[in-house]
């Protein structure tokens, strides 16, 4: 067996993890042609569909895996994956939160996660009167009063195949690279937001709340428009930790502003880490990317992120249209021996334009964390700005922090200004801490807290406090 | 291009006196330069400017062989006055003298009997090429406790003789403990559509001190790459100013090893630039030890059609802990065609240091144009003493006042 097969069996050995039901449909192993077929038959899709499958494919054959990043890892077969597993039976979920891993249970305390989310977290079936499908079916009347469209993309497809239709890989085309292009071919399931013209959606979006929506499997495909004067916000993910068979997850999220609309969208990402040594944990792939497609248009990405073997993402923002804005706000925590190489890219086409990059890097342990950053301002993005703040905290000298931003300034009406530091926890801090009873966990997370503040501000309130309490746990067992 | 390679380097190889073993030394590094070619943008350090593009389109084909038995002329009303100096000329590529007049003879050895090439761990072709076709490889040493009196000035000179050629030059300094050089390099020029190939090395032992100043002031339409590696030991300080104008294109390339405690680096660049120019520089400083420093500043002012580039990293090791690393970058974005690019980079290790680096660009501010023209002057003088403060900022960090005052004279700054 090569490492990797032995990472797979060891997650699938994990003891409170999932197993895999043979009984369950799956598409047979390997990628090919017949695969995305019988993807695409068993999802009932419609001819466009499948072409558009077929194309991405036709791409994918000719593209490599890229290989500039910094997190190198071991290569992945992929003809050894399976590309659609139906979900699973509920039977072999844990039957209680006893039969869960005590180490996540104390987890879920820390965060504060109530009792009857942690059992739908793990897939328990839980009391009527909790039920979350029954929660997001009151939600859902909500939103269909305002004639927001929120459900699963293979839904849209068959419900809404003329939006999906004009607005599928128009943001990340088919023809992008490699991971993009190999979702393209294969996703399974994901989101499909719509807001229609000058409609303000009440309530923060969440895949929480949408049916199926534990079940999105490896290949996610995020579709949300904003229509004119439209406002959204979407919460993608949540603070506790994700247990997962799927070692490579390879998402695409594209998203959409027309003229005057605003799309917020957050991200709490906890999946599985490895444990203390690195063995296996998620390789968190994502493409990530807005169109500011109309003027006055605005987007906006936060995450936080703290799981995953290895993240590599870089949700962008194309400012098409005059005036419009894009921002980013990221955290990014790596731990024992994570890795992460994540940034933004802001490319700023339309006059106008403005775009803000906050980004904080806490790594520590054995961990490599990059920043990796482009600003782009074309030579018609008249009176554009740019601003980007990157910091790095390192703690130990047994782990990384790098900082590789790229500025093209094309444009010179046009300003841009890049600032970044990296530095350690200053010991004063940590003794004035101390010195008023906090242990040096304690004393650290609030450090970190106080480092965090400007990203974690921009999470939704319900988010927010959780995030804050799980900066704290990423870290613990770092210091001292 | 590979037959005009190896048919020039077969007829270079000719006139050099060379041993046999020397001449496959030489001949491994032509192979690998003809197997890499010149560098393109699918590299990552060539991604802002692509060299191999620029001499397709500033040169066509390039030719490799330059006659180095015979001695050049060169017009001595060049040489930098008000100053006095030791010299060494390279016209075209071929060293025609060396000149050590003010020094104490016995402090300083050169040595061109030494036929080792520079290598590095390196991946860059440019400097295979420079090693499969430099003549002469000179070492000066400057020996323990001798500061030179007088500053050193390389004149790169090249005259009509060369067309669409590629000169290729090395030099080799050693300074030993606590010996100190300046070293100005002044480039002239008479030719145009020449690639010129420049790689140092310089060896800086205990509490030495090199101060390198690279002035490329003079509009030519030649294309400069210049390399220099510079290894530190303990205490020793290195400061590179780079005044980076007058070529079509100029990358100046600094590789610094700080190996030893309390060394430090500095690099303070300037580019100044118009029409169709494109320069970049590009660093990499290497903090390996503990208590090291390094400093850079760069700034650019940008007219018609120009391009600069700036890539800087900083890296530190693990061990190299209590690290202080600075980079500042700033461009002055003047015509609608110009354009600025820039890749801070910074890879730490270790937790106990201070990197930062900044890069801000844009337009010359109108409120401060403004204020001058309320105080009398025209639009003209208001933005040429705007860029002239812009730019007098680095020049002021030139440490060696004697070498500033000349600098600024130079090219044209007033206080």
């Amino acid at each position: 067996m090569d490492t990797r097969e032995k990472e797979i069996a060891n997650l699938k050995d994990y003891k409170y993890g999932f197993t895999t039901d043979i009984e369950n449909i799956r598409a047979p192993k390997g990628l090919n042609e017949d695969v995305i077929k019988f993807i695409s038959k068993i999802k009932k899709e419609p001819q466009w569909m499948l072409d558009f499958r077929l194309k991405a494919y036709e791409r994918l054959k000719l593209l490599k895996e890229p290989n500039w990043q910094k997190p190198k890892y071991p290569k992945i077969d992929y003809q050894d994956l399976y590309y659609y597993s139906a979900p699973k039976n509920m039977k072999d979920n844990p039957k209680s939160l006893d039969e869960l891993d005590p180490k996540l249970l104390e987890t879920y305390k820390k965060l504060g996660i109530p009792l009857q989310e942690q059992a739908r977290l793990n897939g328990i079936a839980v009391d009527a009167v909790f039920d979350s499908v029954s929660v997001a079916t009151t939600f859902k009347g909500e939103l269909t009063k305002h004639g927001i469209i929120f459900c699963s993309i293979s839904e849209a497809i068959q419900k809404h195949p003329d939006l999906v239709k004009k607005y599928l890989g128009t943001v990340i085309p088919v023809t992008d690279h490699f991971f993009a292009t190999l979702n393209s071919a294969v996703f399974t399931d994901g989101s499909f937001v719509y807001i229609p013209e000058g409609v303000k959606c009440p309530m923060e979006l969440s895949t929480y709340f949408r049916i199926n929506a534990s079940q999105t499997g490896q290949f996610e495909r995020t579709l949300i428009i904003a229509d004119k004067g439209s406002y959204v916000s979407y919460l993608e993910g949540c603070t506790a930790p994700m247990r997962d068979e799927n070692q490579l997850h390879a998402a695409n999220v594209e998203l959409i502003a027309l003229d005057d609309a605003e799309i917020k969208y957050s991200t709490v990402q906890n999946w599985y880490p490895g444990d203390e040594n690195g063995k296996g944990g998620i390789y968190n792939f994502v493409t990530k990317r807005g169109l500011c497609k109309g003027k006055n248009s605005k987007i906006s990405w936060t995450q936080v992120e703290t799981g995953s073997a290895i993240t590599w993402k870089y949700p962008s923002c194309i400012l098409k249209g005059d005036n419009s804005i894009g921002e980013f706000y990221s955290i990014a925590i790596t731990n024992n021996h994570q890795k992460a190489d994540t940034g933004t890219k802001m490319i700023h086409l339309g006059k106008n334009t403005k775009s803000k990059i906050i980004s904080k890097g806490i790594s520590a342990g054995f961990s490599d964390m990059t920043y990796r950053g482009l600003v782009d301002i074309n030579s018609k993005a008249k009176n554009s700005s740019n601003y980007t703040q990157c910091d790095s905290l390192l703690m130990g000298n047994k782990c990384g922090a790098h900082t590789v931003p790229y500025i093209k300034n094309k444009n010179f009406d046009s300003n841009i200004a890049h600032e970044a530091t990296t530095s350690k926890i200053s010991e004063e801090q940590l003794h004035y801490c101390q010195q008023r009873g906090l242990n040096s966990e304690e004393a650290v997370g609030l450090i970190v807290n106080g480092f965090c503040k400007e990203v974690l501000q921009q999470l939704p309130m319900e988010f927010a406090v959780e995030a804050q309490k799980l900066v704290g746990i990423s870290l613990e067992g770092s210091v001292g | 291009m590979s037959e005009q390679l190896q048919s020039d380097f077969d007829k270079i190889i000719k006139t050099f006196k060379i041993s046999e073993k020397e001449i496959q030394i030489k001949k491994s590094f032509l192979n690998k330069f003809i197997d890499n070619g010149f560098p393109n943008r699918k590299q990552e350090d060539w991604k802002f400017l692509d060299i191999s593009q620029i001499i397709k389109k500033n040169i066509g084909d390039l030719s490799f062989f330059n006659d180095y038995s015979l001695p050049n002329k060169f017009d001595s009303s060049i040489f930098i006055d008000g100053l006095e100096h030791n010299k060494i000329i390279f016209v075209n590529g071929r060293i025609e003298k060396i000149d050590f007049n003010y020094e104490d003879q016995n402090q300083i050895k050169i040595n061109d009997k030494i036929r080792k090439n520079i290598t590095f761990d390196n991946e860059n072709s440019l400097i295979d090429l420079n090693n499969a076709f430099t003549n002469k490889v000179f070492k000066i040493l400057i020996k323990k406790n001798y500061t030179l009196k007088k500053p050193l000035i390389i004149y790169h000179l090249t005259d009509d003789k060369i067309k669409s050629k590629n000169v290729n030059l090395s030099l080799n300094f050693e300074l030993e403990e606590n010996s100190s050089l300046r070293l100005i390099d002044y480039f002239s020029d008479n030719t145009d559509k020449n690639f010129v190939n420049i790689l140092y090395n310089f060896n800086l032992k205990k509490y030495s001190i090199l101060k390198n100043y690279k002035l490329d002031k003079f509009r030519n339409n030649n294309l400069k790459y210049s390399f220099n590696n510079i290894e530190q030991d303990d205490n020793s300080i290195s400061e590179t100013f780079i005044f980076s104008a007058g070529s079509d294109y100029f990358k100046n390339e600094i590789n610094c090893n700080l190996n030893g405690e309390y060394s430090s680096a500095f690099i303070n660049g300037v580019f100044s630039l118009k029409e169709n120019q494109q320069h970049e520089i590009r660093s990499t400083i290497n903090h390996l030890v503990e208590n090291t420093k390094s400093y850079q500043l760069i700034k650019s002012v940008l007219g018609k059609n120009s391009k600069s580039a700036y890539q800087g990293r900083i890296f530190v090791n693990s061990k190299a802990q209590k690290t202080d690393g600075y980079q500042l970058s700033k461009a002055i974005l003047l015509d609608e065609t110009s354009e600025f690019n820039a890749k801070p980079e910074l890879e730490i290790y270790a937790d106990d240091v201070k990197c930062s680096h900044g890069s801000a660009s844009g337009s010359l501010d109108e409120n401060s144009i403004f204020y001058l023209m309320s105080r009398g002057l025209n639009y003209q003088q208001s933005k040429e003493l705007l860029i002239n403060g812009f730019l007098l900022d680095v020049v002021e960090k030139i440490t060696d006042l004697e070498i500033k005052n000349l600098i600024k004279n130079i090219i044209g700054l007033k206080e």
